[in-house]
């Protein structure tokens, strides 16, 4: 474990080099922008409305006393897609999609010798192929998960106004209520944290493949396991830094 | 000229290279052959810098390359092609990007410059009209070709192929391997050549270096081979029906 974690901080310390070139630096980036977080909209968009929707739904229900207004449904809505559904759940979801996707074309990579061949032409393999991947990730998935926000507490207003549980006037009220911007704050720190993880986790294992497409196929799995339990752990101990 | 000084590598306690010394030369094509497990693949990996020798040095005219710092090893790398035994060829990059990136790295050459060159080392290796394909699209000795253009594009002085040929059907390997022969001679460039295949041996090898079980067994090129006295040499020189057949006339 502790010879992993070594490993894991020496290709960081590789990886966070300055790149040998600028240029091709910002045309990688570019390519990231759209393989991890562009194509990642659909999913993000329409897990996040149903997720709203079926929050808004499940709180409407569950309230049973008339001593708790309906408007909390827009709060519990907007909180609970704030503090932990988007930052939390997207980032799991992120995981499984742009960590799988990271660690097998750098394993790829590796089995096929193009690592072997950027080093041999004196190119650092590490930062020319994982660096893009961490500042895409870090600068795209706080946009992700802004853009989850407001449509999961669009996806609880739609299911409140076809359902007929709480009345728009109501839930836009609640969604109003009692905001603390630092909640918004505490959302991105989260997804800043997470979204390394997701990145440096997975290009890690996907650089230290050895063998074939077997092995391939298991740094994808790890990749989407490890960066997993990481991110529930580190959403622990944020929450507890930042909220507590 | 690359000098290989008393190289010696172990992998979990087998010893893979023992005291390996030998010279190769600049504007020859050099062969390092034996059988499979003798050794060669690691002695070309502790040249190119993807493994380190236990003990020894290799020095690239004269300037260390083993032993010396990731950053100055880095600067003699920019003076090296390689060609890897699958091409390695960037999957997510079309044959022009491929073969233009040696030259996005490390030159500051503008657009029409690179492209010129491209154009001109892909002419070079007989492959004009393929510079929008994929690899994938390739057939293997396309993606050899391409490979060839991508290491030779940044002009190197160096030249590295391993296993050339093969995967390769016997018409597209001598393809290959008059090209690796053409350019070494044209561009005066050092070519080390790693290959168990006797037909590139009695094409082009200017100078063979036979290993065997780690050991340099035997040195010379490509008339004396069929000559030699040296009992595991003509084992694995006339292996084959077709050598067999050669060393009977």
């Amino acid at each position: 474990m502790l010879r992993l974690l070594g490993e894991y901080l020496i290709l960081m310390f590789e990886t966070f080099k300055k790149p040998d070139k600028w240029p091709v630096f910002k045309r990688q980036l570019m390519i990231e922008f759209i393989g991890l977080g562009v194509d990642s909209i659909g999913i993000v968009a329409i897990i996040s409305v149903f997720s709203g929707a079926i929050v808004a739904i499940q709180t409407a229900y569950n309230i049973d006393s008339p001593f708790i207004p309906l408007t909390m449904v827009g709060f519990t809505t907007r909180q609970m897609m704030i503090l932990e559904f988007s930052p939390t759940i997207i980032s799991l979801i992120l995981a499984g999609k742009a960590g799988s996707r990271i660690a097998s074309e750098i394993g790829t990579m590796r089995v096929t010798q193009q690592i072997d061949a950027l080093r041999v032409m004196g190119v650092n393999p590490a930062n020319y192929l994982i660096l893009p991947k961490i500042t895409a990730s870090m600068l795209f998935n706080p946009i992700l998960i802004i853009f989850s926000i407001g449509l999961g507490i669009a996806g609880g207003w739609f299911a409140c106004i076809f359902t007929n549980l709480v009345s728009s006037a109501d839930y836009i009220e609640g969604i109003q209520a009692w905001f603390e911007p630092f909640t918004v704050t505490y959302a991105i720190i989260k997804t800043l944290v997470f979204a390394l993880i997701i990145s440096s986790v997975s290009g890690f294992l996907g650089y230290n493949v050895e063998g074939g497409s077997v092995e391939v196929g298991r740094a994808s799995t790890k990749a989407v396991v490890y960066s997993s339990i990481l991110i529930i752990f580190f959403d622990l101990i944020l929450t507890q830094m930042l909220l507590v | 000229m690359i000098e290989v000084k008393n190289v010696s590598k172990s992998f979990n306690d087998k010893q893979v290279l023992n005291n390996i010394s030998t010279v190769f030369e600049k504007g020859k094509t050099n062969l390092i052959i034996g059988q499979s497990g003798s050794g060669k693949t690691v002695l070309m990996k502790c040249c190119i810098g993807l493994e380190f020798p236990e003990t020894g040095m290799i020095d690239f005219d004269n300037r260390p390359f083993s032993t010396v710092s990731e950053k100055r090893r880095t600067d003699i790398r920019k003076e090296m092609g390689v060609l890897f035994q699958g091409g390695a060829l960037f999957d997510s990059f079309n044959v022009e990007q491929n073969v233009m990136f040696p030259l996005n790295m490390f030159t500051n050459q503008t657009l029409q410059e690179k492209l010129d060159r491209v154009n001109f080392c892909l002419k070079r290796v007989n492959l004009e009209n393929v510079s929008k394909l994929f690899p994938s699209e390739l057939s293997g000795g396309m993606m050899k070709r391409v490979a060839i253009a991508r290491a030779i594009s940044n002009s190197p002085s160096y030249l590295f192929c391993d296993e050339p040929n093969s995967g390769l059907d016997p018409k597209t390997a001598e393809v290959i391997d008059a090209l690796i022969s053409e350019i070494t001679e044209e561009y005066d460039i050092t070519t080390i050549v790693n290959t168990h295949d006797m037909n590139s041996v009695l094409q082009i090898g200017q100078k063979i270096s036979f290993l065997y079980k780690g050991h340099l067994w035997w040195e010379g090129d490509k008339t004396s081979i069929l000559e030699t006295e040296n009992a595991e040499l003509q084992d694995f020189v006339f292996s084959t029906e077709l050598t067999r057949r050669l060393k009977k006339r």
